[in-house]
């Protein structure tokens, strides 16, 4: 019971879990969330661009990424970007690729699948009237898109966008099973070194319950202020 | 690519004396199926009376609603699962704790309950909105009629609010079947897990991959087409999903 809970252990792994761990965390959730947003807005864009073709191979890896647990795309690929490395560059065996990488390239590929489908409904939110005005003005299909569908569709999902990056915030601790230092993992790894699952299994659950709620408070906030201009 | 690739693997004898390695990943799809039929069931139960309570004009009863949603939606599946499979057995009083531990199959019930009240948050909030959606009338209207509270959730605005909200519902099921593939943590072995030891075995890990993709793609448009037909038979007249 509560008697026997230790809080020095907290008190003295806190540089290691702030420091390694949530350092760890922190990097890959916002670095995902680019890579996504980036490879998920041109994942959009072929979905709806009217080709055929380069419509169903986009629909296709949604439907694919998102049908798998994401615990079994992180096995994907831990094992498969070494030979996709050696395969790119041509070295006589599978690279060496670290555990950062790995875990990088695994949530920039899954997540691309998740905001792809925000992007596009953030796109097709936009009344037709825009790029038609876009093309009357001359704009091509690259200039339409940067300089009109794209920021207006983007700042109607934002919200959506921040949303899930929380939820990616979330699932960067299935790292976990690779046994990566992340901030669960560095939590783990002292928990098992001084026996004391229950004090580092509850800290860890604390804070990552305090940064979800005051991310999604803030995400609830900047709805209420953006939502208005209509 | 320099790797040797072995299709059957399958139909070799694996290291358990279970029969093949294709049955050891039968065998963790069974697993994964009824670890999220079990979640699938405290979820609808779970999320459907949050989600009424959090409609409800009691004020206490909203919050109490609102509470559940924020704990089980502001913390990692993998960090709640550890919360009830490493905390909770110590801080329960000892002879509760023991009994706990030395539960046959303690990961199964971990994971199924585990699983089951995170995504009650999940349900309980598609509920709310479900039954935010309908016209304000037909709680007015049951209360018209003479209804208590109770019967007018019971025969008016539950049985519309669950025919409305049973496409996302579909998706939180599948979200159920993906989720429990997390309690490999816990040392659940279903299908993800199997792959697994199958690829610490016999060090086919492309093809022990491969056939757990096939199979969780198989589950997946097994469950989507039963659901089109479920949703085909429900959908109200009227509506944009109705007939």
């Amino acid at each position: 019971m509560l008697g026997s809970f230790d809080f020095d252990v907290i008190r003295r792994s806190l540089p290691y879990l702030f420091y390694e761990g949530m350092t760890f965390t922190l990097t890959l959730t916002a670095l995902a969330a680019f890579g996504g947003l980036v490879f998920g807005t041109a994942i959009a864009l072929m979905r709806l661009s009217g080709y055929k073709l380069l419509g169903r191979i986009a629909g296709l890896y949604v439907d694919f990424m998102r049908s798998l647990p994401l615990v079994l795309v992180i096995f994907w690929f831990y094992f498969l970007v070494p030979y996709i490395g050696q395969w790119i560059t041509g070295a006589p065996r599978p690279i060496k690729v670290g555990a950062f990488a790995s875990s990088l390239i695994t949530f920039i590929m899954f997540e691309a699948a998740y905001f792809s489908e925000i992007m596009r409904a953030g796109i097709q939110s936009i009344s037709r009237g825009q790029p038609a005005a876009a093309s009357a003005l001359g704009l091509n299909y690259a200039q339409t898109m940067r300089y009109v569908v794209l920021p207006q569709a983007f700042r109607n999902m934002l919200p959506v966008l921040l949303t899930q990056t929380i939820v990616l915030f979330q699932d960067t601790s299935l790292v976990y099973v690779l046994s990566i230092p992340d901030f669960l993992g560095a939590a783990s790894k002292v928990a098992q070194r001084d026996g004391r699952l229950v004090e580092m299994y509850l800290f860890a659950a604390v804070v990552y319950f305090t940064i979800s709620c005051i991310a999604s408070f803030g995400v609830r906030r900047l709805q209420s202020r953006i939502a208005i201009i209509r | 690519m320099n790797y040797n690739w072995n299709w059957k693997i399958f139909f070799e004898p694996n290291p358990m004396g279970t029969g093949t390695y294709l049955d050891m990943l039968l065998s963790g799809l069974a697993l994964t199926i009824k670890t999220a039929l079990l979640a699938w069931v405290i979820a609808l139960a779970v999320g459907s009376i949050v989600g009424v309570l959090r409609t409800l004009p009691s004020r206490g009863a909203y919050w109490f609603g609102f509470c559940w949603v924020e704990f089980f939606r502001n913390m990692p599946l993998l960090v709640q699962l550890f919360l009830w499979f490493f905390v909770l057995p110590e801080m329960l009083p000892r002879a509760a704790g023991l009994w706990l531990k030395q539960l046959p199959n303690a990961p199964f019930w971990t994971a199924a309950i585990g699983v089951g009240l995170f995504m009650s948050a999940r349900v309980a909030v598609q509920l709310q909105a479900g039954i935010g959606s309908l016209p304000r009338g037909q709680r007015m209207a049951a209360t018209a009629l003479g209804l208590t509270t109770v019967q007018g959730y019971r025969y008016v605005l539950l049985p519309m609010a669950f025919r409305i909200i049973l496409p996302p519902l579909t998706s939180e099921f599948l979200n159920t079947i993906k989720n429990t593939a997390v309690a490999i943590t816990i040392g659940l072995i279903e299908l993800t897990g199997q792959a697994r030891s199958m690829q610490e075995f016999s060090f086919q890990v492309f093809e022990a991959f491969t056939a757990a993709t096939i199979l969780y793609l198989l589950t997946n448009a097994i469950v989507v087409t039963a659901m089109r037909f479920l949703e085909r038979y429900v959908a109200i007249p009227g509506y944009i999903t109705g007939k």
